[in-house]
């Protein structure tokens, strides 16, 4: 009796569970996922909802109420997700899978735009969804743009940018040379050169900007065939393999991420660092910073003086999702906020750089960010990071083989012969 | 219970799933009379909305998760770059990449997995893993007896010791992993004591500052589950001991410890099995970095590039740390269960 009242109770949760189980994953499956034209006609307009990263800098009251007085039909509601880029992705994500239609407008970072697009989940800007290119700057444009199609509006940019102590080198090196040369003006505890090191995104940051500037590439073209294992990419992963070897760069330096590296050069450990543009108002005012008024910022160094060095591009878009309900007011969205208001506005208060060529020589907005022409000039030299549907592996690959090779666990031959084998498996749709 | 910590869905209810297997297999003594049939039928009524419930919370996560651990991730169709829909039928194919080290190569066929992909990292991470669930239960045990041996002589203010005892144990994990954090930071607290500057990103201090994190965290919990086990000792016991002219190694080793036993087993088991399925602490302390991956960060990890291949990762570490609980418990499961001769002296 007692063993057949087990039995039922068992038999009925098998049932329940394998029920809910088939249930749900054939229902999941059955919903078209359809992309283009679909879920809503070009006259579809109403409120929206804007997801973006956490607002450290709070943009979000005024931007809403810049969009909201000219539109008081189709308010905008913006929703902040965490602060971190890989919460964002994987919240972005979730959202996707689940065809939630509560997202309109999305911010994705440079290097997820190809991911979503290969995905089917945001709308090709073409046809009635077409936007104006020709004022933008073609780095930022050619890295939304995803198997000849743009798939995603540039808001804002990035690039990275040389800081140096104008006060012990009083112009800026040229050339990777140049600057190891200069190293021998460091004062006693101060190390020479430093980036972002650590295990995460900010190496391959880093060591595509190494490898870029010495001529060598991840991948080809078609953006999935590794091209990795040449002289040039050699040359400029041992550019930083040396560093580590030979001192340049010092040994702490493979913990560094942004704030590591940042701290380092406003407390005078540093002599030069690869940092992106938001360090230049720390530097200036927080309390422990050493370097207020004794640093300059400088272009990248390149292989020879001619070029300077590639810097990674950095930045964001925003994306119009498909299953989205209002996708014209969506779309004017996008296009407001590459506005010269709204660029002027994201500048001055959150430090992001625009988008747009023509702002870059606006007088008033390099009064207010004096570095504006040499970003301008590393945003003009800067090199996509492999533009795949498969980034988050390649990206790994990347990571952990240069990281290897930092440390010296590898030459750095056999790292970059591991990494192509790497990124084709990661093209193959390995993890 | 405070420490199941977040480990995302799949892993934590299939080790819920084992701890309560464990709870169940109790059998009871033979001879005992048999529930009257008025009785049963109402304790099965009584029983079954839980059991539904937990069918929902528990069963259905893990059926999903094996079901879709046989089915394709959604692959590229190479001529227009867009992905299909993936959900076909993929036999073992996950279950070999990551057992087997087999990676999908381009243009078909299957490659050993080269460095820098995720399945690449499959079995030092089941190394890591294991090593530290050994080291870290192995420290918090002893330092847990003798941090419990100390709370239980009757001294002033033993209570404010017992609640301050229990601050690590309190701070949230992802608080103390950023504590931490800054402890190790390059020329930070933890060089400046040592008096040497060790870079604690390398693989092998990394591993060593999550031992002692993870240590530093739970010795609290161990300690409290053995005091309660050294607190149903009888005081008579010892001083008979005494008597007889045993020294305190003796009374330790002969009357405390075969006495402490079924708690200290407990304690041991679920120790191990959280640590087994630990996430929170070395995602935020290191990110998993350099060899400091435990089998949940690649499960999380892996689910950005392909949801099914994650899922055939999460069965595996259910079915690892099934057997590592099973060999636990025929290793303690002797002392869990009082025998019948131990009652009656």
């Amino acid at each position: 009796m007692r063993y057949r009242n087990i039995a039922a109770v068992a038999v009925s949760t098998a049932v329940v569970a394998s029920l809910a189980a088939a249930c749900s994953s054939s229902g999941g499956s059955s919903s078209s996922g359809g992309s283009g034209g679909g879920g809503g006609a070009s006259g579809a307009r109403g409120p929206i909802t804007v997801v973006q990263g956490k607002d450290n800098s709070n943009t979000i009251p005024t931007l809403t109420q810049m969009w909201n007085s000219t539109h008081p039909n189709e308010k905008v509601t913006f929703k902040q997700q965490s602060d971190s880029a890989d919460d964002q992705l994987s919240d972005l994500q979730q959202h996707f899978q689940a065809k939630d239609p509560n997202y309109d407008v999305v911010s994705v970072d440079v290097i997820w735009t190809a991911q979503f697009a290969a995905q089917g989940w945001i709308e090709p800007l073409k046809g009635q969804y077409a936007l104006p290119t020709d004022a933008l700057l073609p780095a930022t444009v050619k890295a939304a743009t995803y198997a000849g199609t743009l798939f995603a509006a540039p808001s804002s940019s990035d690039g990275g940018l040389l800081y140096y102590r104008k006060d012990l080198v009083p112009t800026a090196p040229k050339t990777w040379d140049e600057m190891i040369a200069d190293c021998k003006k460091a004062t006693a505890g101060m190390g020479c050169y430093a980036g972002q090191y650590a295990n995460y995104e900010g190496l391959t940051v880093n060591a595509a900007e190494a490898i870029n500037t010495a001529g060598g590439v991840f991948v080809k073209e078609d953006g999935k065939t590794p091209n990795v294992d040449t002289p040039e990419a050699k040359k400029g992963l041992d550019f930083l393999v040396n560093g580590f070897k030979q001192g340049y760069i010092p040994k702490d330096a493979i913990g560094f991420k942004e704030t590591e590296s940042l701290n380092a050069f406003q407390t005078g450990k540093l002599l030069f660092m690869r940092q992106w543009p938001y360090g230049v108002s720390i530097l200036n005012t927080a309390g422990n910073s050493v370097v207020k008024g004794k640093f300059g910022i400088a272009p990248l160094p390149g292989l020879t003086a001619d070029k300077p060095g590639a810097s990674s591009l950095g930045g964001h878009s925003w994306a119009m999702s498909v299953y989205g309900k209002h996708k014209a007011t969506a779309l004017d969205f996008m296009k407001f906020s590459e506005s010269d208001a709204v660029q002027k506005f994201l500048l001055t208060q959150a430090s992001l750089a625009p988008v747009t060529t023509a702002l870059y020589s606006d007088p008033t907005l390099v009064a207010k960010a004096p570095y504006l022409p040499v970003l301008l000039q590393s945003i003009q030299n800067a090199v996509p990071r492999p533009v795949t549907p498969f980034y988050p592996a390649v990206t790994k690959a990347i990571e952990t083989n240069v990281y290897a090779a930092l440390q010296g666990q590898k030459s750095s031959e056999q790292a970059l012969k591991d990494l192509q084998a790497a990124i084709n498996s990661a093209a193959s749709g390995g993890g | 219970m405070s420490h199941m910590q977040s480990v995302p869905g799949g892993v934590e209810q299939e080790a819920l799933a084992e701890e309560k297997e464990l709870v169940e297999g109790y059998r009871p003594e033979k001879g005992r009379k048999k529930i009257a049939t008025g009785e049963g039928r109402l304790a099965f009524f009584l029983v079954t909305p839980t059991v539904l419930l937990l069918a929902l919370i528990v069963g259905y996560p893990v059926v999903k998760a094996v079901i879709s651990s046989f089915q394709k991730d959604r692959g590229l169709d190479t001529a227009t770059g867009f992905f299909n829909q993936g959900g076909g039928f993929a036999g073992f194919a996950n279950y070999k990449t990551w057992l087997l080290q087999q990676c999908p190569a381009p243009g078909g066929g299957t490659v050993k997995c080269p460095p820098g992909t995720l399945a690449s990292e499959f079995w030092n991470s089941v190394g890591f893993t294991l090593g530290v669930t050994i080291v870290a239960v192995a420290l918090e045990t002893v330092i847990g007896m003798i941090m419990a041996l100390m709370m239980h002589k009757a001294f002033k203010g033993r209570a404010v010791v017992r609640a301050a005892i229990l601050i690590p144990w309190a701070i949230p994990t992802a608080v103390s992993a950023k504590l931490w954090q800054v402890i190790y930071a390059p020329s930070g607290v933890a060089d400046k004591i040592l008096g040497h500057n060790i870079i604690w990103s390398e693989k092998w201090p990394a591993r060593i500052a999550i031992v002692i994190t993870d240590t530093w965290k739970t010795t609290p919990f161990m300690a409290l589950l053995i005091l309660a086990g050294l607190q149903g000792i009888p005081d008579e016991l010892y001083e008979s001991a005494k008597v007889d002219g045993a020294s305190a190694w003796q009374r330790f080793w002969r009357i405390t410890l075969p006495l402490v036993k079924p708690a200290l087993a407990v304690a041991l088991i679920f120790r191990s099995l959280d640590t087994l399925r630990m996430y929170d602490l070395p995602a935020i302390l290191t990110g998993g970095a350099n060899g400091t991956s435990t089998l949940s960060i690649l499960v999380v990890k892996q689910i950005q590039s392909g949801p099914n291949s994650a899922s055939a990762l999460s069965t595996i570490t259910f079915i690892f740390i099934f057997l590592c609980a099973f060999v636990l418990v025929k290793a303690l499961g002797a002392s869990i269960m009082p025998r019948p001769a131990a009652k009656g002296r």
